[in-house]
């Protein structure tokens, strides 16, 4: 009786549902059912959509990078108290002033007399630009300084550049005495 | 899914239900993704125009969702917070006028759509008022969302939504999507994801001279900031992700090679299946600045593998067919694809300053600059063919558009804090953008002429967006 009475009642809901206008086929017409015996509230009327699944794929936790370069202590203590200099740089800019030659170039000497030292020249910017231009802005920093010291005599061969944009400031602060530290040069040591 | 129909029917009946869904001319199929609806434009009307609710003299209809009802008392917590995530998603599209929760927390629940006390919804001025059960046993969770007509009292909208309790708000998010298609043709953004760069766990930098150096990793969260997740554990530093069109894959640009005497290369994360792909393969050199091309089969970077110096380049997903765009001693960076893949937008200084310039196809010619700003980065292409960047505009920066068609530009922020970063969503109508207008650099989201700005991440620092489809 129950499953009569909802065939009754869906009949009639997918009739006002699906509105005036389509052509709804003929279907025998069931006996009407007898008076409700109980406060049984009629069944909700039908879904309109399809139902669905929600399903949600967890995302596969990340494995951890190899850690291949720590625990090279001297080296981490070399650069910690490192006898290479920064240089520095202009707003905007990646042109080496007559400061950052020096700087360079004192670095050029360095480099010759330890002659199996592998560096790397880290391209740096403050945090007045943007973070996706100032990648380009880094490298070309990193690649001004490189340029200057193979024109200096240092094989291109132990000189390594990369840019960081403005990731990594060497002065956290906000002012320009902070900005003029962080657009710089810097140099590290990879291998000795 | 039948099985789960006729759990919810009882045997013998469900046949009956399909009919129903067929014969209301229902089109979505299940899993299936509706296709976009034309963003900048008004969305087009559904054909059955007699389920589409309106207000009034032609004004935006005023919707109302009450409190879910709970079938069983281990449904309570959903019941109420699946209404508010539902709320949520119909404000977030300005389609509705979303009258507040609290306005009719008195209002008695209907516990059946015959108990809808549409009179005290017509007393608030509701047109559309939402009537959702939920069922949670153990972890299976049934979710029903009816939408009716209050003036007419029919109902326009019914759906049900069944899995597991893992992600619920994703049962109000479907239902929020398929209500927007269904009442506007629109594709609203309920399920999109957005995938940013964070700081936030301050990890030591791995390599040496890294001292005071803090990891950044690519994280994702739902658009509207719930379910933020780690996807990368690199201690080290990475930027720019970019999604791939099925939502399934995040590129970006990763220093995980630099500790060793690489250099800056791309990385994409198969975020689901845990697979990681290098696709470039670099060595000294830097790739950098992914990004998939719309279809999903190229992505277009960054690289100064020739010469020292930054062009455009594209290359098929698997790191075949590489093919150099530009050839300038500028800098070319930043690449944005068009909507539908025929060209390219980009970051060049060949006149001094970062400007952008698009090509007219994927092959370097045709070249048009469009911007004229002291400084313009980060172009994102809407498929209502404008183009979004990074202007500065003082100290800062502020979020502008290039219309494409009229060849104007509009400003969107106007210097509360530096705005930066602008990423469409994929119908066009947001913009996901970093700024710093309350400290630090924070990921929000706001409408495509710069209005309901949201902020999405608090904790730590969180930059460079990029919208899932």
């Amino acid at each position: 009786m129950r499953a009569k009475l909802t065939v009754v009642a869906t009949l009639a809901l997918v009739v006002v549902v699906s509105g005036c206008g389509k052509k709804v086929q003929p279907v025998p017409i069931p006996q009407p059912p007898p008076p409700a015996v109980n406060n049984t509230p009629p069944p909700p009327p039908p879904l309109t959509q399809p139902p669905r699944t929600v399903t949600e794929d967890l995302p596969v936790p990340a494995q951890p990078v190899a850690d291949d370069a720590i625990g090279n202590k001297p080296l981490d203590d070399l650069n910690r108290e490192s006898p290479l200099q920064p240089a520095f740089f202009p707003l905007d800019g990646a042109d080496l002033d007559d400061i950052a030659k020096a700087a360079v170039s004192s670095n050029a000497e360095l480099l010759r007399k330890y002659g199996t030292w592998i560096v790397t020249i880290e391209g740096h910017c403050d945090e007045r630009g943007t973070a996706e231009y100032n990648l380009a802005l880094g490298e070309r920093r990193a690649l001004a300084v490189k340029t200057y010291l193979v024109a200096l005599g240092i094989s291109p061969d132990r000189l390594r550049t990369v840019s960081y944009g403005k990731e990594f400031p060497f002065d956290p602060g906000h002012t320009e005495d902070s900005w003029s530290k962080n657009r710089r040069a810097q140099f590290v040591i990879t291998s000795k | 899914m039948i099985k789960q129909l006729s759990s919810l029917l009882g045997p013998g009946r469900w046949k009956l239900l399909v009919a129903v869904a067929v014969m209301t001319g229902a089109t979505v199929a299940a899993g299936q993704q509706p296709p976009a609806a034309p963003a900048g434009q008004a969305p087009q009307q559904p054909s059955d125009v007699e389920l589409v609710i309106t207000a009034g003299g032609g004004s935006v209809p005023h919707y109302a969702v009450p409190d879910f009802i709970a079938l069983n008392p281990e449904a309570a917590d959903l019941a109420k917070s699946l209404a508010q995530v539902l709320w949520d998603d119909l404000a977030y599209e300005r389609e509705f006028d979303m009258i507040p929760r609290d306005i009719y927390a008195s209002i008695p629940a209907a516990r059946t759509p015959d108990q809808i006390p549409f009179d005290s919804w017509r007393e608030l001025n509701v047109d559309g008022v939402v009537f959702a059960t939920v069922q949670k046993t153990g972890k299976d969770v049934k979710v029903q969302v009816r939408l009716y007509n209050a003036r007419s009292r029919r109902q326009v909208f019914g759906s049900e939504y069944s899995g597991t309790d893992q992600f619920p708000r994703n049962f109000a998010h479907n239902a929020a999507d398929d209500i927007h298609k269904q009442q506007r043709n629109l594709r609203g953004v309920a399920r999109t994801k957005l995938a940013f760069i964070s700081d936030r766990e301050r990890q030591r930098v791995r390599g040496t001279g890294q001292q005071n150096r803090e990891s950044k990793e690519v994280w994702i969260a739902d658009y509207d900031g719930a379910n933020q997740r780690r996807i990368t554990l690199t201690n080290e530093l990475n930027a720019g992700p970019s999604w791939s069109p099925d939502g399934r894959a995040v590129a970006y640009s990763s220093w995980r090679k630099v500790p060793t005497g690489g250099g800056i290369d791309i990385y994409i994360s198969r975020i689901f299946q845990g697979i990681l792909d290098n696709p470039t393969k670099g060595q000294s050199e830097s790739n950098m600045q992914p990004v998939f091309s719309p279809d999903g089969t190229r992505i277009a970077f960054a690289s100064n593998r020739t010469d020292n110096n930054n062009e455009i380049y594209v290359m098929n997903v698997d790191g075949s067919g590489l093919r150099r765009l530009t050839n300038h001693p500028a800098a070319d960076v930043v690449p944005t694809w068009s909507p539908n893949g025929a060209s390219l937008a980009f970051v060049s200084d060949r006149t001094g300053t970062p400007q952008i310039y698009t090509m007219s196809s994927v092959d370097g010619t045709g070249l048009q600059k469009i911007t004229s700003e002291s400084y313009a980065d980060r172009p994102t292409w809407s498929i209502s063919n404008e183009i979004a960047f990074a202007a500065r505009t003082g100290p800062g920066y502020d979020i502008k558009v290039y219309d494409n068609g009229t060849g104007e530009t509009r400003q969107l922020t106007f210097g509360e804090g530096s705005n930066e970063s602008p990423a469409y969503s994929s119908n066009g109508r947001h913009i996901a953008f970093m700024s710093t207008r309350k400290g630090g650099s924070q990921i929000f989201t706001m409408t495509r002429d710069g209005r309901d700005v949201r902020q999405v991440t608090t904790t730590g620092n969180n930059v460079t967006p990029a919208w899932s489809n």
